[in-house]
């Protein structure tokens, strides 16, 4: 089994401490990655996306922070990894794309300089093979002058160039698992187009992996292979980026659909959800997490103790509720 | 009838520079645009980031130094008067901000909030402002509760609908909505959306609709004008822009946004892939000297293009 998959996460959960209790934002999740596959988070903010993204290289601060269950990448459990072990991944065989490129960079230091820490660490490149390393790299995500954006520094650059530069930064080892969140959400959509363009390409050419969190459908819709929608801290549904789109089924991922403006014709009300994402200590812990908000559909329909039901072949939906839903009750 | 008249404006900020800090250049955000709104309608305005669709709804509120050109309003020329505080113009042209985490008070309540353009404005005794600020909290859908609450105990979402309420307070005739739901979620994107519709049925209040989201244009504004390099590239019905774009810089917009059909993918990245290779190939037509937007110049009664 573990040969098959490139990341296997079995039963996470990331819980943080507020006021002197944990509390879990990522519930037992399970998730498998195959090679070369691109698989889409989605959900709200608050969903437990982002922390279950950084539990897998574990870039919490454990000050506050648990992390339980497995989470094997290339068949080692990167959970029970020593940290000299994880620094080894992280960055190495698994690259991260972050959302705010200026923050994420160091704003002191020559975009080159940052491309060549990553060989340093985990290469044996000399000085001049890592620069050559670094141009070449800016030239392939498209930087239209590398050796003029290798000296220059992060705030110098536009935000879809900065993103180009830490796209650099993080295929900079051929990582066998790209995670990127968010990575167009703060560029504007012609920029965004190219970067979805780039991230596609690079896939197909280096045949990498990758976890993609979004809460943009059309970025799904574009590029992803498999997509997982994510509400309070599980996955309730996951299936083929085709089933999602054609036959979504459980609630959520029907309301999130009918409430995107550009899927409906344009004089028709938008679907809303009832209520708020509940935050982290008022999160049901038991039944379908989803029930009070969509409070018109009968308790009964939904299971005690949800489970997982594969409707097709590789889509999973959570709770039974789904059945019988219907999106027009409220 | 045209409410707001924008005629020729032009914003130009002047960059400081040499030891003595003298003017040496100008950044054009503006350059010459020209438009109107008529009452109850909703305009969309889209561009990129640095297309200067904010300093337009700026300049319209009086929030900026306007270079050259003129404002009318109900016909009248209200330039001088934009940047005058408590003229009746200021009451009638409202704004809803993007942030919705920096642009409310967090030291004011929820009812002083919604109140505070009332107490500007209107004479209203303790009784009649409470009120007001009740029925105005039940128009965008919060209970009255939470007049005594302070804006950190809301979400996104609700703030938002907070800032709807206190552009309201003064039943303006417009409002200036500079990206409101840029920065919230798909539902409750919704949620503010609908709302937004559902006021201007029952107010009829005419919008100027700021964003970057063309998804989100299309379903909240009938007619829209595409701004690149300070100025308009295109204006036009719905239909006009997204079926029949003309300007290459629109093509390369709406070809942007991607598909959501995940079965139409490869074709509409093949699409978009031709339509960039035509916006490199040919974008000196479409522009002077490289940058320069041409002047808007009608192609139907409805649609106009900015073609040489």
């Amino acid at each position: 089994m573990t040969q098959e998959y490139l990341l296997q996460v079995r039963n996470l959960r990331t819980s943080f401490r507020i006021a002197g209790t944990y509390h879990a934002a990522v519930d037992g999740v399970n998730l498998d990655v195959s090679k070369n596959e691109v698989l889409a988070l989605v959900g709200e903010s608050g969903c437990g996306k982002s922390a279950m993204a950084l539990s897998l290289t574990r870039l919490h601060n454990m000050n506050y922070t648990s992390i339980e269950g497995e989470i094997f990448f290339n068949g080692n459990d990167l959970l029970s990894m020593t940290l000299p072990e994880l620094n080894k991944v992280r960055g190495g065989r698994i690259g991260m794309i972050f959302q705010d490129s200026l923050t994420a960079m160091n704003p002191l230091s020559r975009v080159g300089a940052q491309i060549e820490e990553v060989l340093t660490y985990h290469t044996q490149l000399s000085m001049s093979e890592k620069k050559e390393r670094a141009l070449e790299l800016l030239n392939k995500v498209g930087i239209f002058n590398p050796a003029l954006t290798y000296n220059q520094f992060p705030h110098e650059l536009s935000g879809g160039m900065r993103q180009r530069a830490m796209i650099a930064t993080a295929i900079a080892c051929s990582p066998d698992l790209i995670i990127a969140d968010e990575p167009t959400t703060a560029l504007d959509v012609t920029i965004q187009a190219q970067i979805l363009d780039l991230l596609d390409d690079l896939r197909m050419n280096t045949g990498g992996s990758m976890i993609l969190i979004t809460h943009d459908l059309g970025v799904v819709a574009d590029i992803a292979d498999r997509v997982a929608v994510m509400y309070a801290g599980q996955i309730v549904e996951i299936a083929t980026v085709y089933d999602l789109f054609e036959n979504p089924l459980h609630p959520y991922t029907r309301s999130l659909m009918h409430s995107m403006p550009s899927a409906l014709s344009e004089e028709a009300r938008l679907h809303t959800i009832q209520g708020i994402v509940p935050s982290l200590q008022n999160l049901p812990r038991t039944g379908c997490r989803f029930a009070e908000r969509i409070p018109w559909h009968p308790a009964t329909m939904h299971e005690a103790e949800p489970t997982y039901h594969e409707v097709t072949p590789g889509h999973f939906v959570l709770c039974n509720c789904y059945k019988t839903f219907n999106l027009g009750g409220a | 009838m045209a409410i707001l008249e924008v005629k020729d404006l032009k914003v130009h900020f002047p960059i400081a520079g040499g030891i003595l800090g003298r003017t040496v250049g100008y950044v054009k955000a503006v350059d010459g645009v020209t438009f109107s709104i008529n009452e109850g309608e909703t305009i969309g305005l889209v561009g990129e980031s640095g297309s200067g669709k904010s300093t337009i709804g700026k300049s319209i509120l009086g929030l900026t130094h306007i270079t050259s050109g003129q404002i009318l309003y109900n016909g009248q020329d209200i330039t001088r008067q934009v940047r005058k505080n408590r003229s009746p113009y200021r009451k009638s042209v409202q704004m809803i901000f993007q942030d919705v985490y920096s642009s409310l008070n967090p030291r004011k309540r929820v009812l002083d909030i919604i109140a505070e353009p009332l107490r500007n404005f209107e004479k209203f005794t303790k009784a009649e402002e409470r009120k007001r600020v009740d029925e105005l909290l039940s128009i965008v859908g919060l209970s009255p509760d939470n007049a005594s609450k302070y804006p950190f105990e809301f979400s996104g979402g609700q703030r938002q609908r907070i800032g709807v309420a206190r552009a309201i307070a003064l039943k303006p005739k417009l409002i200036v909505c500079d990206e409101p739901v840029s920065a919230l979620d798909l539902s409750v994107q919704a949620q503010v959306l609908n709302h937004l519709k559902d006021i201007q049925k029952e107010l009829g209040i005419a919008y100027l609709f700021i964003s970057h989201d063309l998804g989100v244009v299309r379903h909240m504004c009938e007619n829209l004008v595409i701004m690149h390099n300070a100025r308009f590239v295109e204006a036009g019905t719905r239909e006009d822009i997204y079926n029949n774009a003309t300007h290459i810089y629109t093509q390369r917009l709406i070809a942007a946004i991607p598909d959501i059909d995940p079965r139409k993918r490869i074709a509409h990245a093949e699409y978009r892939k031709g339509i960039n290779e035509n916006y490199e190939a040919n974008r000196d037509k479409f522009y002077r000297d490289g940058y320069q937007v041409y002047d808007l110049k009608p192609i139907s009664p409805t649609h106009s293009v900015a073609i040489p």
